[in-house]
């Protein structure tokens, strides 16, 4: 299988602190890869790197056959890479329904970036080119007061809505949301751009066992339907109950990649978590 | 048909009420006052349109109002428009107004938050500078008079008050649209998390440029409206700081970023301003009052008056309803969580 998403050599220091080094990972089509490692480790900058927040001092970033490095978050969204954050980010005073009519709307301008011909970078394509989902043919010029999200937007935000179990919720304001139902929330409204392969920050944390199962479960039938997932997370039954491919960073690079069973028996994987390699694997997992 | 359900029925009532309203009331003072509140209806839902929906605090908006009245004097000066045709010059002023917005927009709108405020305020004091300084252009601190209209001075102010009436029916009409569109939608997205509606696809910058060009123009409408019912201004009054601080309360007092809250602002704020500085002679008093009511406002109804209402009342309906059994209150969506109008 080839790797839909993937990156070489990726440095990035933040001051006197190299939070990445010659970090490579690969997240295979069609796979859960989890990205483990104690706190620090340089997970949330390569989360950065890859999705255009942070730009990296060294290395590339291969999407799909693509160099996307230093690509803009809004192209790098549009080309088919969701993402999430660690500390959700929502609109907390649009409703929950609107949540997802704003990222419904991508590409403003009926644009949308594609990854280009091999070797190449992202590549601007007419909304002709692709499905708008509100069936508008000539976008140029839009009405500029025409309702926000049409019909179909509308339907497919709600079955979303629906699929992740916060449909009850649509007209709240996604502010009042718990912290659980707002991670449900954001990996929704990622959704409705139906990326290709979606980054999840930590989608566990903090949130009750009953939503983790249900988060679980979402993962697991998205990914059955050819999403790739890409996974950050410390709830390591979340993780090795997930996850197809493991790889686990300490100090900004990679010590160990490979299927849950093996990785949670690396000796360097209890050593990043633990400190030492003596320790029985009953603490690291 | 469908009956008018109290929400649908109020602006209709509303309408209704002031279109009669000189009709009833036709003392020439009042009607001059109910003039200049509907002027600060205009501004401050033109204000709340970008700064509101966006979360762009601007204290500049004057730039635009003494912009276009300045515009529309020059042209009237030097195109010789005398009487009722200097009407024709509005889309004029508005047009000034909406060039100069864009690159206010392109310079100001590069920063957020406080920085933002404080480049607004001093582009506002380099135009307010420009007036009374360029003197060949200007005509100084004398400013500018407007053609002299000849009409019957009893019904002057009655006639100044229906263009401000359809000024303000069209702003508030379009607040209400914009609100509701893709576009309303991806300001109040910039408003909440603009890096965030970014990374989806929302072009921030065209965006929040096209609101403040549109609010832009539409105070510059309401500052060529006022210019004709003075008939003259200065950089003192076209340029005036108050202004935009007033504007900004009217909307903050009511309800940021709602349609119907900077026009209840303006309601109250405008006359009461205007009923102290005629009875006092003087505005000082009116001043202080108005910077005590921007703290009590900002201590005790930081959201505005209509949400906060909104909301009592709907946390009201919600008790009563759930307190009834049998009823499964889950079926509608709360009423709590719907954004007041």
């Amino acid at each position: 299988m080839s790797a839909l998403l993937r990156t070489e050599g990726i440095c990035k220091a933040f001051g006197g602190v190299q939070a990445l080094e010659d970090c490579t990972i690969d997240v295979t089509a069609g796979s859960i890869t989890g990205l483990i490692g104690p706190n620090g480790s340089g997970k949330t900058t390569l989360f950065n790197v890859i999705t255009g927040y942070d730009r990296p001092d060294a290395g590339e970033v291969w999407y799909a056959g693509a160099k996307i490095t230093g690509s803009s978050p809004q192209r790098v969204f549009a080309a088919g890479i969701g993402r999430t954050f660690q500390l959700t980010r929502i609109f907390p005073r649009l409703t929950v329904l609107e949540n997802m009519i704003v990222a419904a709307q991508h590409g403003g301008g009926g644009r949308r970036w594609v990854p280009g011909p091999h070797g190449g970078g992202l590549r601007q394509v007419d909304s002709a080119e692709r499905d708008n989902g509100d069936g508008s043919a000539a976008p140029r010029v839009r009405n500029p007061f025409a309702r926000a999200g049409g019909p179909a937007d509308r339907r497919r935000a709600m079955e979303l809505l629906e699929f992740t179990g916060i449909a009850g919720h649509a007209g709240k304001l996604a502010g009042t949301l718990s912290y659980g139902q707002r991670k449900l929330l954001e990996l929704s409204y990622v959704l409705v751009a139906d990326p290709a392969i979606v980054l999840l920050d930590e989608p566990a944390g903090g949130v009750n066992p009953s939503l983790i199962n249900q988060l679980a479960a979402r993962i697991k039938q998205l990914n059955a339907d050819g999403k790739t997932f890409l996974i950050v997370e410390h709830n390591m039954e979340f993780v090795m109950d997930l996850c197809h491919q493991i790889a686990v960073l300490d100090s900004g690079s990679v010590v160990a990649s490979g299927p849950p069973s093996e990785v949670r028996n690396d000796p360097r994987v209890l050593d990043a978590y633990l400190g030492t390699a003596e320790d029985d694997d009953e603490q690291a997992s | 048909m469908r009956a008018l359900s109290p929400r649908g029925a109020f602006p209709v009532i509303a309408l209704a009420a002031a279109v009669v309203f000189p009709l009833v009331f036709t003392n020439q003072s009042v009607n001059s006052v109910a003039f200049q509140t509907l002027i600060f209806v205009v501004a401050a839902s033109a204000w709340n349109l970008f700064s509101g929906f966006s979360g762009y605090i601007a204290l500049g908006h004057a730039v635009f109002f003494g912009t276009a009245a300045y515009a529309a004097g020059l042209a009237a000066e030097h195109l010789q428009i005398t009487g009722g045709a200097e009407f024709a010059l509005l889309p004029l002023g508005a047009a000034a107004a909406a060039v100069v917005a864009v690159p206010f927009g392109l310079i100001a709108l590069r920063v957020r938050r406080h920085t933002f405020v404080v480049i607004t305020i001093a582009i506002f004091f380099i135009f307010q500078l420009a007036a009374s300084d360029l003197n060949s252009i200007t005509n100084g601190t004398s400013g500018l008079n407007a053609p002299f209209l000849l009409w019957d001075p009893i019904t002057f102010d009655q006639r100044f008050f229906y263009f401000a009436l359809a000024a303000a029916v069209a702003t508030i009409a379009l607040v209400w649209l914009i609100k509701g569109s893709r576009f309303g939608l991806q300001l109040r997205a910039i408003r909440d998390d603009e890096d965030r509606a970014a990374s989806l696809g929302v072009r921030a910058m065209p965006v929040k440029l096209t609101a403040f060009v549109i609010s832009g123009a539409i105070t510059g409408l309401a500052g060529v409206l006022w210019f004709f019912f003075i008939g003259q201004v200065q950089p003192s009054t076209g340029f005036d700081p108050l202004f935009d601080l007033t504007i900004a309360l009217m909307a903050f007092l009511g309800g940021l970023g709602t349609v119907s809250g900077p026009v209840l602002g303006a309601l109250i704020i405008a006359p009461a301003q205007q009923y102290l500085t005629i009875t006092f002679s003087n505005s000082y008093l009116s001043q202080i009052l108005l910077g005590a009511l921007f703290l009590a406002v900002v201590l005790f109804v930081p959201r505005g008056l209509i949400p906060t209402v909104a909301d009592r009342g709907s946390d009201w309906l919600e008790r009563r309803r759930s307190s009834r059994a049998g009823r499964d209150v889950d079926v509608e969506m709360p009423a709590s969580a719907r954004e007041p109008a």
